[in-house]
C-alpha cells in the first residue's frame, strides 16, 4: 500500500506501515544479536594487552623493516615447494573432483543415493580447511610435502566439485539429445553431449583454484606440511622479524603473479 | 593448418571420425606434453616421501576415519561449547565490522563512480587484505593484540573488507548506466546518486555476498584459533595433537552441520530477496 492518507493528504511511501515496522524489527533484532556477540567477545578479551597495541605495532613494524634480505636465497626452494604442492594438490584434487561431480549432478547422477553421498563428500571437504586437512595428514603421513598435498587436494575437491556439477545441472539438454538420438550409450552421452560444454567452465575453474590454493599452500609450513610455510614459522619462533617481512614480500609477489597467470588463462579460455 | 583439416574430412568419409583437437597446433601441443613430463620428473625428485613412515601412520588414518563413526561430543563438552560460542560470536561480530568497513573502500573500488586517487587507494587496501591468508594476518594481529578473540575478530574483519569490497565494486562497475544517468539528471548530490541509482541495483547481491562471506568467516575461525587468536581451532587442533580423534571428529562434524545449516539458510535468504 504506496499511498496513504496523512492529514486528509494522500502521501506516496514506499512501504506500508507495517513492512516498515517488521523492517525496523529485524534491524532492532539485528543489533541486538551484533551487540551480545560484541559482548561475548569483549568478555574473553584481555584489554590489557590493547592498551600498549600501538606500541606493540610500531615496535612490530621498526623489526620488520628493512626486510633481511640475505635469506633470500635460501627461500627459493621452499617457494618453487610451496608451487609444486599447490599444483599437484590442484591436479590431485581434480582427478577426485571430476568423477564425483557427475555422480552429484542432478542430470548424470546414476542414482539418487549416490548423489546424496557424492554431496555429502562435497559439502565435508569444503568446510574443512586447508590447514585442518594438514594438521590431520602430518599426523597421519608424517610431516613434508606429501601431507600439504593430500591436504590441498582433499580441500579443493569439495570447491572444484561444487562449481562442476552446477556446471553440469546448467547445460543445454539439446545436444545431449541429438547425441542420444544417434544411439550412443550413456558414457558417450556424457563425452560428447555434456563434456564439450563444461570444458570451458572446468578449465577456468581449476586454475581459479590452482590460484587460491598458491595462496593456502603458504600457510601449511606452519603445521609442518612443507614450503615456505616452514621457513616463516622457524623465523616467527626466532623472532627474526626481519625474515619474516622477506617472507612476506616473496609471498606477496607469488600471490600477484599466480594471479596474473590466473586471470590471463581464464581470460583466454572464456 | 588446412591439411590437418583434410586429413580428417577424408578419414571422416572412410567412416572414422576424431574429434577436433584441443590445440590446434602441432609443436604447441608436443611442447605442453614435454613440459608437463618434466614437471612431474622434477615434481617427484624434490618430494621425498618417507614410505616407511606413511604406512607407519596409515593406521592412524584407519582410526581417525573410524571415530568419524563415533565422536566423542561429552568428555571434552564444556571445551567444545566454549570453543563454539566463541567461534560463532567471533564470526557474527567480524562479519558486521568487515561489512561497514567494506562498503566504503567498495564504494571508492568502483571505477566508475569515484575519482581516481581513491580509487588507487581502495584498490592497494583490496589486494593487501587479500594476499595474505587469514593466518597470516592472525599472527600479526596476536602480536600486537594479544591472544584472545579480539585479534580473530579483527583478523576475520581485515580479511572480509577485501573479499566484500572487491566483489561489490566489481557489481557497481557492472551496474547499469541508464538509473545512474537518469538519478545525476535529477540534480542529487553524490550522497543521493548512490543511495538511488547505485544501492537499489546492487543490494540483493551484496546481501547474497554478506551472507556468504559469513559462512567462509565462520569456516575461518576454526584455523586461526592455532595460532592463539580464539574459537573452536584451539580445541581442535589439541585433540588433534593428542591423538583424540574422537573428539576431533566431533569438532569436524559440528563445523560440518554448522556450515551446512548457514549454507541453507543463506539460500533461502538469498531466494527470498533476489
Amino acid at each position: 500500500m504506496p499511498l496513504q492518507r496523512i492529514d486528509n493528504e494522500l502521501v506516496w511511501r514506499q512501504r506500508s506501515p507495517v513492512q516498515q515496522r517488521l523492517i525496523w524489527l529485524g534491524w532492532f533484532l539485528g543489533v541486538c544479536l551484533f551487540l551480545f556477540c560484541a559482548k561475548v567477545v569483549s568478555d574473553n578479551t584481555i584489554w590489557e594487552f590493547m592498551t600498549d597495541a600501538h606500541v606493540q605495532a610500531a615496535s612490530l613494524i621498526a623489526r620488520m623493516v628493512p626486510p633481511d634480505w640475505s635469506i633470500t636465497a635460501s627461500l627459493l626452494l621452499p617457494l618453487w615447494d610451496t608451487l609444486n604442492i599447490a599444483t599437484v594438490g590442484t591436479a590431485l584434487g581434480v582427478v577426485i573432483a571430476f568423477p564425483l561431480s557427475f555422480l552429484a549432478a542432478a542430470n548424470t547422477s546414476p542414482h539418487p543415493l549416490l548423489r546424496a553421498l557424492a554431496l555429502m563428500v562435497i559439502v565435508s571437504s569444503r568446510s574443512i580447511n586447508a590447514l585442518i586437512w594438514a594438521i590431520l595428514l602430518v599426523t597421519i603421513v608424517g610431516p613434508g610435502l606429501l601431507a600439504g598435498m593430500i591436504a590441498i587436494a582433499l580441500r579443493s575437491i569439495g570447491f572444484l566439485g561444487k562449481l562442476l556439477y552446477e556446471a553440469i545441472e546448467e547445460v543445454d539438454q539439446e545436444p545431449v539429445e541429438a547425441i542420444r538420438a544417434t544411439g550412443a550409450g550413456r558414457l558417450q552421452e556424457l563425452a560428447w553431449g555434456v563434456l564439450p560444454q563444461i570444458v570451458p567452465a572446468f578449465a577456468g575453474t581449476t586454475v581459479y583454484r590452482w590460484d587460491i590454493n598458491i595462496r593456502e599452500s603458504t600457510v601449511l609450513g606452519l603445521v609442518g606440511a612443507g614450503g615456505i610455510g616452514l621457513q616463516m614459522n622457524a623465523a616467527i619462533n626466532n623472532l627474526a622479524w626481519g625474515q619474516v617481512a622477506t617472507v612476506f614480500v616473496l609471498i606477496f609477489a607469488t600471490v600477484i603473479f599466480s594471479e596474473w597467470v590466473s586471470a590471463r588463462i581464464r581470460h583466454a579460455v572464456i | 593448418m588446412s591439411r590437418a583439416a583434410d586429413e580428417r574430412l577424408l578419414a571422416a568419409k572412410r567412416g572414422v571420425w576424431r574429434p577436433q583437437p584441443l590445440i590446434a597446433q602441432v609443436h604447441w601441443r608436443w611442447l605442453l606434453n614435454v613440459a608437463l613430463l618434466l614437471y612431474i620428473v622434477l615434481v617427484w625428485f624434490s618430494v621425498d616421501v618417507n614410505w616407511a613412515r606413511v604406512s607407519q601412520g596409515l593406521d592412524r588414518g584407519l582410526a581417525f576415519l573410524a571415530s568419524f563413526l563415533r565422536p566423542d561430543f561429552v568428555s571434552r563438552g564444556g571445551e567444545i561449547a566454549t570453543g563454539l560460542m566463541e567461534s560463532l560470536t567471533m564470526t557474527v561480530t567480524a562479519t558486521v565490522v568487515g561489512i561497514v568497513l567494506a562498503i566504503p573502500v567498495g564504494l571508492g573500488a568502483a571505477r566508475n563512480i569515484s575519482p581516481q586517487p581513491v580509487y588507487w587507494i581502495c584498490r592497494a587496501v583490496i589486494a593487501v587484505s587479500r594476499t595474505f591468508q587469514e593466518i597470516i594476518i592472525a599472527i600479526l594481529f596476536v602480536t600486537m593484540f594479544g591472544f584472545g578473540p579480539l585479534a580473530g575478530v579483527l583478523t576475520l574483519a581485515f580479511a572480509s573488507i577485501g573479499f566484500i569490497a572487491k566483489l561489490l565494486a566489481e557489481d557497481i562497475e557492472d551496474s547499469r548506466r541508464e538509473p545512474l544517468e537518469a538519478i545525476r539528471a535529477t540534480g542529487a548530490g553524490w550522497w543521493q546518486w548512490v543511495h538511488y541509482a547505485v544501492q537499489p541495483q546492487v543490494m540483493p547481491r551484496f546481501i547474497g555476498l554478506a551472507l556468504y562471506r559469513l559462512d567462509i568467516n565462520f569456516r575461518e575461525s576454526a584455523v586461526i584459533g592455532i595460532v592463539g587468536a580464539g574459537g573452536i581451532g584451539a580445541t581442535l587442533n589439541t585433540s588433534i595433537n593428542r591423538y583424540d580423534y574422537d573428539t576431533s571428529a566431533a569438532v569436524l562434524l559440528l563445523i560440518i552441520a554448522i556450515v551446512l545449516a548457514s549454507e541453507y539458510l543463506s539460500g533461502r535468504v538469498r531466494r527470498w530477496v533476489a
